[in-house]
C-alpha cells in the first residue's frame, strides 16, 4: 500500500502497461521529455526510450491518426489529447474513423487503442480548457468511454482498457490530478462497464462520475448528518454502462439524483434518467434529478467558475429540498 | 468509353504541363510487368464503367466516384507493391482496391448492397477495405487516412518489418490540415509511407488551380518538409510504375516519406452521374486523346506485343466484369443478422448490461 497521487498513478499504470505488452506505445505533445504538462507522464521516455514514448508535433489529427493506423496493424497505442478541449481539432478521427471503421469493414479491423486526456474544470482555466467532453465520446457509437474518478480507479481502469479490444476514451479529471488515495501494491486490473456502489442509503442514490465522485461522497455525508441517509454511485464507465448496478440501488431507494459536471444538454445524466423512467418507474417515490452545470460555457474567474460546476453544497441542498417536497 | 477513329493525335505529354518539369524516372519496365500493368488498368475501366452503367440502372445506390481515366496510377503501386504493403485509399477506391487482387464480385457487391460485397453491405463504395490483400481502408472525409497511413507505416518501422504504407489522395485534399500534419510527421519520423496525389485538376466542382496558392498543389509544398519535389506524368504506366518501385524501395531501405503528384484527369465526373460542366470542352479533348489505356496499348505493340494478346486481356476482363456482375446481382441484400453486428471486436454491439 501507499499514498499515491492520480497524476502518479497516470504514470504507474501507463508503466504497468507498457512493461505488460511491449506492442504499447505511447504518443502525444510534450509526454516524452517534458512528463506531460500535467507532470503524469513524468519518467516514461526514460524508462522506455524513445521508440515506446514519442513526443509529437501539435498535430493531434496526426497523433490520432498515427494510433488508428498503428491500432489497426497489430500496435496497442496510448495516444494523449492535452486538453479534452482539443477533441475539437481532431474530432473527424475519434468520431468518423476510429469509431465506425470496425462496423464499416464488417469487423475487418479492430481497435485497440487508448486516447487519454486532461478533461473537466475547476483548475480556472476558462472555457476552452476545462470542458467536460464525455457525452461528446458518449454521444458516438463505437467508443467505450471512461473516466476515473480516484488513483486506484486510474490504474486499474486504465489497464482494462489498454488490454481491451475496442477504443476507449479515458478522461482523467485536470481537477484530480493532485488527490491522492491509498493504492495496493502490485499489478492492478480492472473491468470495464462496473460501476461502483461508494456508500449505501436507503434515502436516495446519488450516481456521479469523475471530479464529481468526492463531492458526492462529502454530500451524503453531510445529508447523513441531517438525517437524510444517500447512497452514492461511481459510474466510472459510461460505455459500456453498468446499468444494472444502478437499476438495482435506484429501485431499493426510490430516489435517483445523477451529479454532472457537463452542460445541462445531454449530459450522461440525461440517459441515466431515461433508462430508469423506463425500467424502474414503478419504484420511484419522486422524479429522477438531475444536478449539472449550467448550459454555459465555463467562465474563467474563480468565483463564476464555482458558481458553475456543481458544488458539495449545491448537491446537498438540492438532494435535501427535493427530498423534503 | 471507347476511343473514336477521328480523334486527335496523342499529344506527347500530359496536356497543358511543360514537359521539362516532369520527373523522369531512370530504368526501363520490362515486357512481363508492362502487360501486368495493362491488364490492372483494363480490368479498372471496364470494371468502373459498368459500374457507371449500374449506377445509371439505379442498381448502384446512394454515391459512387470513379477514376476513369486516372488508371495508370493505381495500376503502377498495385504491380510496384509487394505483398503486406498497405494501400490507403479514398472514396474514389474501386480501382486501387481492385488492384491489390480484391474480387471484383466483392466490389461489385459491395456497390449494390450485397451480402457477397466486401464489406457485407455495411460500407459501401467509398469504404472498400480488404485488409487481407493489405487495402486498410477506404476513407471518406478528406485528409483523414494520410494521418492513419503514418500509423501503419510507424507499426512496421517499430516493429522492424519491411512494409510500406501507400495513401493516395486528390489534389483538394492538398489544401487541408491533416496533409500538412501527416507530411510533417512522416518527415521527422522517416516513416516508410508515399503519399501519392492525384492531381485530377479539380476538387469536386472547383478547379484546384483556384484555390491553392502553388501551380503544383503537392510537389510544390514537398520542400515545406524536407521531401523531393516529385511531378510524374500520371497517364504514364511506366513513368508511374518506375516511380513508385523508387518511392517504395526508399521507404522499405529506411529512407522514409516521399511524397508523389501524379499529373492527370478524370474523364468522368466527380460522382454519381455529374456530366462535368464546369470543365472546358479543349480540356477534357486534349486529356481525351491522352488516355492512359489507349497510350499504353499503342506502346506495348510498338514493343511487340500482339494485338491478339492485349484483345485477350480485353475478353478476359469483360468475362470478369460479367461474372461480378451477375454475382452481385444474384446475391442476397444483407440480413438484419449483420446490421447489429462488429460495432466491437468481439462482434457485438451491446453498450449496456
Ligand atoms: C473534410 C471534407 N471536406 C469536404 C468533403 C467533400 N468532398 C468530397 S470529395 C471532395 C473533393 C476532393 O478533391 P480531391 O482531393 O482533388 O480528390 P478527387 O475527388 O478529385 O479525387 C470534396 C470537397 C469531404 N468528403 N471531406
Ligand atoms: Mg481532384
Amino acid at each position: 500500500m501507499a499514498q499515491l497521487t492520480y497524476r502518479d498513478a497516470v504514470a504507474r499504470a501507463i508503466t504497468q502497461e507498457m512493461e505488460h505488452d511491449p506492442n504499447v506505445v505511447f504518443l502525444g505533445e510534450d509526454v516524452g521529455g517534458a512528463g506531460g504538462v500535467f507532470k503524469a507522464t513524468v519518467g516514461l521516455l526514460e524508462r522506455f526510450g524513445p521508440e515506446r514514448v514519442r513526443d509529437t508535433p501539435i498535430s493531434e489529427q496526426a497523433i490520432l491518426g498515427a494510433a488508428m493506423g498503428a491500432a489497426m496493424t497489430g500496435l496497442r497505442p496510448i495516444a494523449e489529447i492535452m486538453f479534452a478541449d482539443f477533441f475539437a481539432v481532431c474530432w473527424d478521427l475519434v468520431a468518423n474513423q476510429i469509431a465506425k471503421s470496425s462496423y464499416m469493414t464488417a469487423g475487418q479491423v479492430s481497435f485497440p487503442l487508448v486516447i487519454r486526456s486532461g478533461n473537466g474544470g475547476g483548475l480556472r482555466f476558462g472555457a476552452q480548457h476545462s470542458q467536460s467532453v464525455e457525452n461528446w465520446a458518449m454521444a458516438v457509437p463505437g467508443l467505450k468511454v471512461v473516466a476515473p474518478s480516484n488513483p486506484t480507479d486510474v490504474i486499474g481502469l486504465f489497464a482494462a482498457a489498454v488490454r481491451d479490444p475496442d477504443p476507449v476514451m479515458f478522461f482523467e479529471h485536470k481537477g484530480l490530478y493532485s488527490s491522492k488515495g491509498e493504492v495496493r501494491d502490485g499489478e492492478i486490473v480492472d473491468r470495464l462497464g462496473s460501476a461502483k456502489v461508494l456508500r449505501t442509503g436507503g434515502d436516495a442514490t446519488i450516481v456521479a462520475l469523475a471530479a464529481m465522485v468526492p463531492r458526492a461522497v462529502a454530500a451524503a455525508e453531510t445529508l447523513a448528518e441531517r438525517g437524510i441517509e444517500a447512497g452514492v454511485i461511481d459510474v466510472r464507465s459510461l460505455v459500456p454502462l453498468d446499468t444494472q448496478t444502478i437499476l438495482r440501488e435506484v429501485s431499493a431507494t426510490g430516489r435517483l439524483f445523477t451529479v454532472e459536471e457537463n452542460p445541462r444538454l445531454c449530459g450522461w445524466g440525461a440517459e441515466l434518467v431515461s433508462i430508469v423512467a423506463e425500467e424502474c418507474f414503478n419504484y420511484l417515490d419522486g422524479p429522477p434529478l438531475r444536478i449539472t452545470t449550467p448550459h454555459i460555457p465555463l467562465p474563467s474567474a474563480d468565483a463564476l467558475e464555482d458558481m458553475a460546476i456543481p458544488s458539495i453544497e449545491r448537491i446537498v441542498t438540492t438532494i435535501e429540498r427535493a427530498m423534503q417536497s | 468509353m471507347t476511343s473514336t477513329l477521328d480523334e486527335p493525335a496523342a499529344p506527347a505529354g500530359p496536356p497543358g504541363i511543360d514537359p521539362a518539369t516532369l520527373h523522369r524516372p531512370e530504368g526501363s519496365v520490362d515486357v512481363p510487368i508492362q502487360i501486368a500493368l495493362y491488364r490492372q488498368m483494363v480490368r479498372m475501366r471496364k470494371f468502373e464503367t459498368r459500374a457507371y452503367d449500374l449506377f445509371m440502372e439505379n442498381l448502384v445506390k446512394g454515391t459512387s466516384h470513379l477514376s476513369l481515366g486516372q488508371e495508370a496510377i493505381a495500376a503502377a503501386f498495385g504491380e510496384a507493391m509487394e505483398e503486406g504493403d498497405y494501400t490507403f485509399a479514398t472514396y474514389r477506391g474501386h480501382a486501387h482496391t481492385l488492384a491489390r487482387g480484391t474480387s471484383m464480385t466483392g466490389v461489385m457487391g459491395e456497390l449494390l448492397g450485397r451480402s457477397c460485397g466486401v464489406l457485407s453491405g455495411k460500407g459501401g463504395s467509398m469504404h472498400l477495405t480488404d485488409v487481407q490483400r493489405g487495402v486498410m481502408g477506404s476513407y471518406a472525409i478528406v485528409g483523414a487516412h494520410l494521418t492513419i497511413a503514418l500509423g501503419a507505416a510507424w507499426s512496421a518501422q517499430y516493429k522492424g518489418e519491411r512494409r510500406v504504407a501507400v495513401a493516395f489522395f486528390g489534389d483538394g485534399t492538398t489544401n487541408i490540415g491533416a496533409f500538412h500534419e501527416s507530411l510533417n510527421l512522416a518527415a521527422v519520423w522517416k516513416l516508410p509511407v508515399v503519399f501519392v496525389c492525384e492531381n485530377n485538376m479539380y476538387m469536386e466542382y472547383t478547379p484546384i488551380s483556384a484555390v491553392t496558392a502553388v501551380a503544383n498543389p503537392a510537389a510544390d509544398r514537398a520542400s515545406a518538409y524536407g521531401l523531393d519535389s516529385i511531378l510524374v506524368d500520371g497517364n504514364d504506366a511506366d513513368a508511374m510504375y518506375l516511380t513508385a518501385r523508387d518511392a517504395l524501395d526508399r521507404a522499405r531501405n529506411g529512407g522514409g516519406p516521399s511524397l508523389i503528384e501524379a499529373r492527370t484527369y478524370r474523364s468522368s465526373g466527380h460522382s454519381r452521374a455529374d456530366p462535368g460542366k464546369y470543365r472546358p470542352d479543349a480540356e477534357v479533348a486534349a486529356w481525351k486523346a491522352y488516355d492512359p489505356i489507349v497510350l499504353y496499348r499503342s506502346r506495348l505493340v510498338a514493343r511487340g506485343v500482339s494485338e491478339a494478346d492485349l484483345d485477350a486481356i480485353e475478353e478476359m476482363a469483360d468475362g470478369d466484369v460479367e461474372t461480378a456482375t451477375v454475382n452481385a446481382k444474384a446475391s442476397p441484400a444483407p440480413g438484419a443478422d449483420v446490421l447489429m453486428r462488429d460495432v466491437w471486436a468481439d462482434g457485438g454491439s451491446s453498450w449496456r448490461n
